[in-house]
């Protein structure tokens, strides 16, 4: 059996400035297959993103492994896009040069990563803001921008790091709708972490929840939620809110610790 | 901002430009007080061999623009100090910007000589100006080498703490995009740090001016600063003062292009932040 992602009993230790080590993700075991939609969700701050930064290769786990596509994971793997939870787009350069510097940076010859761009920043619905800069832009325009220039690339692996958590409520929804949209077209894998166990629900197949820090796989569930899926309507199913109850009533444990040892370190 | 002068229309511009006129007239008002204080007290009371006053200088810097100077045209001479200074300031902020963005990139070495340039900058530089009209002569070299110790340091520190300060999201994202080491240091590293190197660009400038003129008035046979020293040498109070004044001017001048090429450069900032970093 190949998985496009497959981390086997992965730890990931850091250094705090305290000289102590702290776990942030402990004997993690996940395996992701292609045109697969997995959500992580877990408590806030529990290390849900060390998960991602593993499969990016941008961090290497303490113990166990991490493959992509069958390769162990060394440095960073071809077909992995990554969408930060905070903007990471150049402020100095416009909408599509932004989208424009994936291809370029991998070689693409000038005209041609152009013509990608154009066409990307059209498919998120950014067509005339091609040469706006960021700060000119609203923070649902910049996911979109984002979403553009990961996508750009045609990522085999869509790594989603929390990227519509700082956005109101309606403009997510459109964004949820956007993303589900635009992936049901590729065979890509998803790993989306999220704390916000509707989105979790609303996009995946798979969700995965995770402990309070250190964070462990607690428990996986399967959601059988026909696609293609209207992320607004699909919160008021009968069958959404019964997994809803199931995995909430795995995840609220963790979010209650959590919030003690939050509490407590603020005390 | 289209909507909202849309909205207040006219009378919010004419208010404006009333404001605008009182603080440039307040600004005259106050010039003409220093001045004519200084005139009066001077005439008056206090002994303008060695004080000088305003019209003694503006009469100095008549002669010096319509007879010239004891050392030739005044052009020449501020020819020459300027071309120290750019060439200074040119080389010195080359210097500063490379070795800051490498070190600001490069840890260990960073921590290895990092005693080293902290050392180096203590030194009192103005000295330097001594030294290197041993080494390269009266001519225009030693002022070229006094104008870029001056202008190094700055341009370095600030070029070092903007390679720093990166922010890792934007690193770590065009990695992933696919850019390599080179890339990111000229698409990422470069630009970000572009607004803490203009920020020292403008102090440079006017650092390099000083190297140019203090070289000059340790040893020289051209330049501005040679005119203040014979001033000096002559118990011209008058001729120092006319030397200061056309310092500043240049000065200023330079500020005014450097400002220019900020604004170029900085394009891409929301407009409050730009004129921030243009005002430190």
């Amino acid at each position: 059996m190949s998985y496009l992602v497959d981390i086997d009993h992965a730890t990931k230790r850091f250094l705090t400035s305290a000289g102590t080590a702290h776990t942030a993700v402990q004997d993690i075991t996940l395996q992701v297959t292609a045109g697969e939609f997995v959500a992580v969700v877990g408590p806030t701050g529990c290390g849900k993103s060390t998960t991602l930064s593993l499969v990016s290769g941008l961090e290497p786990p303490s113990e166990g492994s991490v493959s992509v596509n069958g390769q162990p994971v060394r440095g960073i793997p071809a077909g992995v896009g990554y969408m930060f939870q905070a903007d990471a787009m150049l402020p100095w350069r416009t909408v599509l040069a932004n989208v424009a510097s994936g291809p370029l940076w991998q070689g693409k010859p000038k005209e041609q990563a152009d013509a990608l761009a154009r066409d990307w920043v059209a498919r998120v619905g950014l067509a005339g803001f091609e040469d706006y800069y960021m700060h000119q832009l609203s923070g649902g325009m910049r996911k979109r921008v984002a979403l553009a220039q990961t996508l750009v690339n045609e990522p085999s692996i869509l790594l989603m790091d929390e990227p519509f958590s700082a956005l109101d409520v309606q403009t997510r929804a459109l964004m949820q709708n956007e993303l589900l949209d635009l992936w049901s077209g590729t065979s890509a894998a998803v790993i989306f972490v999220t704390h916000d166990l509707e989105e979790a629900i609303t996009l995946a197949d798979r969700v995965v929840v995770m402990t309070a820090s250190p964070a462990r796989i607690k428990d996986t569930f399967e959601v059988h939620l026909e696609r293609p899926r209207n992320v607004e309507e699909i919160r008021m199913t009968p069958e959404f809110i019964a997994i809803y109850r199931e995995v909430w009533s795995s995840l609220s444990d963790e979010v209650a610790i959590a919030r003690k040892t939050g509490a407590s370190r603020v005390a | 901002m289209l909507r909202d002068s849309r909205r207040t229309g006219r009378s919010a511009v004419a208010v404006r430009r009333r404001h605008k006129t009182l603080v440039y007239a307040l600004r005259l008002l106050l010039l003409v007080l220093i001045l004519g204080g200084w005139e009066l007290s001077v005439s008056l009371w206090l002994d303008p061999f060695f004080y000088s006053k305003p019209s003694l200088i503006w009469d100095k810097l008549v002669i010096w623009f319509t007879d010239g100077t004891a050392q030739g045209s005044i052009w020449a001479q501020i020819g020459v100090t300027l071309q120290e200074a750019a060439l200074g300031f040119i080389l010195g902020s080359l210097v500063g910007v490379v070795l800051g963005i490498l070190l600001g990139r490069a840890r260990l070495l960073a921590e290895v000589v990092s005693p080293y340039i902290q050392a180096l900058n203590a030194v009192p530089r103005i000295v330097l100006a001594a030294l290197f009209v041993i080494w390269f002569g009266l001519g225009m070299e030693s002022k070229i080498a006094t104008a870029f110790v001056l202008v190094f340091f700055p341009v370095f520190f600030n070029a070092f703490q903007g390679a720093r300060e990166v922010d890792r999201n934007l690193v770590n994202n065009a990695r992933i995009l696919g850019a390599g080491r080179a890339q990111v240091l000229w698409s990422i590293v470069v630009p970000s740090s572009t607004s803490w190197i203009l920020a020292s660009l403008h102090t440079a400038f006017g650092f390099a001016l000083i190297g140019a003129i203090v070289g000059e008035y340790t040893g020289a046979t051209r330049g501005l600063g040679l005119l203040i020293s014979t001033a000096q040498g002559s118990f011209d109070a008058a001729g120092i003062y006319a030397g200061m004044l056309i310092t500043t001017v240049l000065a200023l001048l330079a500020e005014v292009v450097l400002g220019l090429a900020e604004r170029r450069l900085l394009r891409w900032r929301p407009p409050a932040q730009a004129s921030f970093v243009a005002a430190i």
